[in-house]
């Protein structure tokens, strides 16, 4: 299913939490909602929900809008903070959220244990989920939104409280549905975008600053490519000197003098031109690293100002 | 309605899984039961008439604190867990879900009258009992008791704090039990019958004296149905 959100804007008193935000997901995507604290994810993904009502602009699902169509069955949602029944046990609970979204009743068992076997429940069926870990109750919130199967999967920082061993399969499972689901995932762990989504969606302040893949966004942010060499064959110095006559090179810097290491930066990539150069001077090169952007300084470039 | 039913069983589950529902069911036994039968002034013996006039008396009363202490933690406890975000984003309506919570809490109230059929059946045995006028009385209890859940339920979704829902729940019983009834005795004219008309206690006592007139019936099942739409409309008007 395909949301559609339109010229989105939600105000709390003076505070404008969502400030005419558009954007479309797809079915099989899966959208990486960045931004930071207070910049207006949480209200966004509430909208999409309808757990909260928005101010102007719309919500679409399949052409539909939020408010009037009843999407609910269609939607798993993980909210923020994850709030649970803490007195329940695992498997009530669940069989409890299964029943009111309306799983038909021959299929409940099934569900529950499908879910369990994903999520990785099984040890923890039994118990209280008062008495889980954070890592185990996360994944009760991520079972419970997932129970009825559901078209579109909203996720608010779905990993926090994970050990980075759960992170690995909480990704890993998030990509798995993502490949037949719609997901809107939000969080402020910037690798994790990266390495879940297939799209990233930077908002700031109520705003959208950035929409893209990660590899786009690099390329929007900085134009200046950065290589990073290391040379031997002779006086570091002269090498530097020498590299930095080619064409479209803007700096190169020696970084360690004792391995030998230089940092190059240029305006496009001329990793061919470099490694010519060092051949035709019969030097050694060990090492010719290109160094992406960091999509920490995307981020940070983006917020900040 | 079958979702309903999903959030009744919960909401009784919790109740019994914690010791909530034992201790108040033990309470409401023990002070009816103190008052029925041994208080000495004014207890069955003393009266020497085989009614339950005393007991539904006391019930009314106990109901009067034991409603609101189950309602309290209904609506305000998921809104200060943030449940309420979950229960909302599921596919039930808002009607429904108070509905299922009205029921858990009246399942829980019909429980403890339940156990109070050990004195219908102690008395009947005892003189020349009136049966009608016990099971208008039973009725009585079961009309007002969904009276107070409503009012319980609505003063629960006005807040995140169960102190809070079991005072405003009492407040506004206090005014429906007391205020009522006292304005309509130092206000007279159509005034005074207005305030007459609202007084809970006007309309149970005609109940448990074995009259049964639709116009109790229709005030009770009316205050019922004010409290769950009220709290509806409180849940639905959020963000």
């Amino acid at each position: 299913m395909n949301i559609e959100v339109k010229n989105l804007a939600k105000t709390y008193g003076p505070q404008k939490a969502v400030d005419d935000i558009s954007f479309s997901v797809k079915t099989g995507e899966i959208l990486g909602f960045l931004g930071p604290n207070g910049a207006g994810k949480t209200t966004t993904m509430k909208i999409i929900t309808n757990f909260i009502d928005k101010d102007n602009g719309d919500v679409q699902i399949q052409g539909d809008s939020v408010s009037t169509g009843n999407f609910k069955k269609n939607i798993g949602y993980l909210p923020e903070h994850n709030p649970l029944y803490e007195d329940m046990p695992v498997m009530d609970y669940l069989q409890y959220c299964a029943e009111l979204q309306g799983v038909a009743k021959s299929k409940v068992d099934q569900r529950i244990r499908e879910m369990i076997k994903l999520c990785g429940l099984n040890a923890e069926k039994h118990k209280k989920i008062g008495e889980l870990s954070k890592g185990y109750r996360q994944r009760v919130g991520l079972a419970q939104a997932m129970i009825h199967d559901p078209e579109i999967l909203i996720l608010d920082e779905p990993t926090t409280g994970l050990d980075p061993n759960q992170i690995v399969e909480i990704r890993e499972l998030i990509k798995r549905i993502g490949r037949s689901k719609t997901v809107i995932l939000s969080t402020h762990i910037l690798p994790e975008v990266e390495a879940t989504c297939d799209r990233i969606l930077i908002i700031n302040k109520g705003k959208i600053v950035a929409d893209g893949t990660a590899d786009t966004l690099r390329k929007q942010a900085s134009s200046n490519v950065i290589t990073r060499l290391q040379i031997s064959g002779a006086a570091l110095n002269d090498i530097r000197n020498k590299l930095g006559l080619i064409p479209g090179v803007k700096s190169a810097q020696i970084m360690d003098l004792d391995s030998n290491r230089i940092e190059i930066e240029s305006d496009h990539n001329i990793a061919e031109v470099i490694f010519r150069t060092i051949v035709k001077s019969n030097w050694v090169i060990t090492e010719m690293i290109p160094v992406e952007t960091k999509l920490e300084d995307i981020f940070r470039d983006l917020t900040l100002n | 309605m079958n979702q309903s039913w999903t959030i009744a069983k919960k909401e009784l589950r919790s109740y019994f899984d914690s010791l909530v529902a034992y201790l108040l069911i033990i309470i409401f036994l023990a002070f009816t039961g103190f008052f029925t039968w041994i208080s000495g002034n004014g207890d069955i013996f003393f009266r020497k008439q085989a009614d339950l006039n005393v007991f539904f008396q006391t019930a009314m009363w106990t109901l009067f604190f034991f409603i609101p202490a189950i309602t309290m933690k209904m609506i305000a406890e998921e809104k200060k867990s943030g449940t309420i975000e979950l229960l909302l984003t599921k596919n039930i309506n808002t009607l429904n879900l108070i509905i299922g919570k009205f029921l858990a809490a009246f399942l829980l109230v019909c429980i403890a009258l339940g156990f109070t059929v050990v004195y219908y059946i102690t008395v009947s045995r005892l003189g020349n009992f009136d049966h009608g006028a016990t099971l208008c009385g039973y009725l009585g209890l079961l009309l007002m008791s969904a009276a107070f859940i409503g009012i319980g339920l609505f003063a629960s979704s006005l807040t995140n704090n169960q102190i809070v829902a079991f005072l405003v729940a009492l407040i506004i019983g206090v005014i429906f039990m007391f205020v009522f009834d006292i304005l309509a005795g130092v206000q007279g004219g159509w005034l005074g019958e207005l305030f007459y008309t609202l007084s809970i206690n006007e309309h149970f006592s005609s109940i448990s004296r074995g009259v049964i007139d639709t116009k109790d019936i229709i005030y009770f099942c009316s205050l019922t149905f004010l409290g769950i739409t009220l709290s509806e409309y409180m849940i639905s008007k959020r963000g």
